[in-house]
């Protein structure tokens, strides 16, 4: 914005200075992708020449194969889509209700202080615990796996988004209060407004957390899914099929990172 | 000069109340301040200076005694008092003119007209081109008049300001201290202003109240004349009768080196 105007005559050691930190940028950029490149190369290789058991280890012509054939049984979006369906719906779930019961707890102090403790418990207990119970209450479906994927980046959203409210500097509450405001206005006007960065660093936490849950409870329910795919392969066997759906993981797992990332772009424009 | 009282207080004691104990903060202190006048309040660090502003701006009651502002018991916080704090607090998220607006959108007061005149504002006080700038984007001396336009944008009659330089450098302190005395008396408010500066305090004001040491009582007042050719505090700091103001105070603050 008004920065780039400043910036317009650069002088010839800025040149080089800025060239040097490109350059520099480009190796590690390089260095990552020849990484890269070599692990599923040496991975190829020795598994073509039997020196490691491509029926254990699988090998990335496999996963390619596997991949094909996936796509033309016609399952591989289903299942694709369906993780991924269940894994957005249980991060703006959480994150969202985590949020929401942020701000009740920043109401009331009263309320906050009387849930800290079953929120440190609930905080401590690993959630995918609950999942057998979960499925039993909500029946083995999708709205079980979103439950699990919700529960388990509530309470981490609750105790984040909280903690961000709490340590806005007071000061800026008093200045508010100085205007007469009411304290509906200062939750609008600057609990919610300064926690944007929080709430958006719980959002990327939670797609994660939400991944989690989502194949976890895949793995119980086992209709469908990735995670289905992945416990299905492994029980008879199909390293193949393990392998492909921890890469189709793996890509949508960074892919919806981006979006986050890109998100938060968006939303802070204050910061450059 | 018959003007009338915009502030006074009539034998106010504050305490604080913790779990630990309490603290008596101001013990039975009396003054008033008339129209147009500019207060300068010293004292001893931790004595009450903040809790004297909070206490007129109605942040917080009186333990005892009466506050009143323009002549009308203080009950809560008044559209009649504006407050500026240490530090800026500029929020980070909102543009220049979309801070200046804070107060106004907070009383409900956001229309074409307010609008107007905010800008009209930040243009006379040099700020116009940085009206859509983020905070991020200007020196502190700017974000410091940005947040006294934010404070006036809402017309206070009367404004608080609780060391509003400390966190300026020295050369941006000076100017600062000359910019803001002169736009509150263009703008005709009356002022108290609560600073450790001695020097800051003896420039900028009619009168200057030193405190004692906590619970804050009045030492003394004193009537500041100084013959200098303007009257702004960076040649009011010139005057002959300033080293003798400077002395006085400095004594009465009896401030020792620990
Ligand atoms: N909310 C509060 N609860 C309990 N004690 C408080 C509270 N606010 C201030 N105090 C205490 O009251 C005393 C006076 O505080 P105050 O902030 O008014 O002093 P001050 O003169 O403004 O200090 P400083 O020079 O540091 O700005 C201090 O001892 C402080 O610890
Ligand atoms: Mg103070």
């Amino acid at each position: 914005m008004y920065n780039k105007n400043n910036h317009k005559a650069v002088s010839k050691e800025h040149a080089e200075y800025i060239a040097k930190i490109k350059k520099r940028k480009l190796l590690i950029r390089l260095t990552q992708i020849s990484i890269l490149i070599i692990f599923i190369a040496l991975w190829e290789l020795t598994a073509r020449l039997k020196i490691i058991d491509a029926f254990i280890t699988s090998q990335p012509s496999r996963i390619i194969n596997t991949l094909i054939s996936l796509h033309e049984e016609g399952t591989l979006w289903m299942h694709i889509s369906i993780s991924i369906l269940e894994t957005i719906v249980g991060f703006i779930l959480g994150t969202a209700f985590g949020t929401a019961i942020a701000i009740i707890l920043w109401w009331s102090d009263f309320a906050a202080k009387v849930a800290d403790p079953y929120l440190v418990v609930l905080n401590s207990l690993p959630k995918v615990a609950l999942g057998p119970i979960i499925i039993v209450w909500i029946g083995a479906g999708p709205f079980a796996i979103i439950t699990m994927a919700l529960l388990v980046s509530l309470i981490v959203t609750i105790i984040t988004v909280l903690n961000g409210f709490l340590e806005i500097n007071p000061d800026k509450i008093k200045l508010l209060q100085t205007f007469g405001a009411t304290k509906l206005q200062i939750l609008k006007k600057v609990i919610l407004p300064a926690s944007i960065p929080t709430i958006i660093s719980a959002l990327k936490i939670n797609v994660g957390m939400s991944w989690v849950g989502v194949v976890v409870g895949e793995f119980l329910v086992s209709k469908a899914g990735l995670g289905h795919l992945i416990v299905y392969g492994g029980q008879v066997f199909k390293l193949d099929l393990v392998m492909t759906s921890i890469f189709i993981l793996s890509i949508a797992a960074v892919l919806m990172y981006q979006f986050t990332a890109w998100l938060e772009k968006k939303l802070i424009k204050w910061q450059n | 000069m018959n003007k009338k009282d915009m502030v006074s207080l009539k034998n106010v004691s504050l305490k604080y109340y913790t779990l630990e104990g309490e603290t008596h903060a101001v013990n039975d202190i009396s003054f008033s301040v008339k129209q147009g006048e500019f207060i300068g309040i010293v004292g001893p660090s931790g004595c009450g200076k903040t809790t004297i502003l909070s206490l007129i701006a109605g942040l917080i009651k009186p333990t005892k005694g009466e506050i009143l502002v323009d002549g009308k018991k203080v009950e809560g916080p008044s559209t009649d008092v504006g407050y500026m704090l240490q530090q800026d607090h500029l929020f980070e998220w909102r543009t220049i003119m979309q801070n200046a607006l804070l107060g106004l959108e907070i009383h409900g007061k956001t229309n074409r007209e307010t609008k107007e005149k905010v800008e009209r504002l930040l243009e006379t006080y040099g700020l116009g081109e940085f009206k859509n700038h983020y905070p991020d984007q200007l020196s502190g001396g700017m974000r410091q008049r940005a947040a006294l336009i934010r404070t006036l944008a809402v017309d206070p009659k009367i404004l608080l300001l609780d060391e509003p330089f400390s966190a300026l450098d020295y050369q941006t302190r000076l100017a600062m201290s000359d910019e803001v005395s002169t736009i509150i008396r263009k703008e005709g408010k009356t002022a108290l202003l609560v600073t450790h500066d001695i020097s800051e305090a003896i420039s900028m004001s009619d009168r200057v109240i030193v405190l004692s040491k906590r619970p804050a009582t009045i030492k003394s007042i004193h009537e500041i004349q100084l013959t200098s050719e303007r009257d702004n505090p960076i040649s009011r700091r010139q005057a002959p009768e300033f080293r003798q103001y400077f002395n006085t105070i400095w004594k009465e603050l009896d401030v020792h080196v620990q």
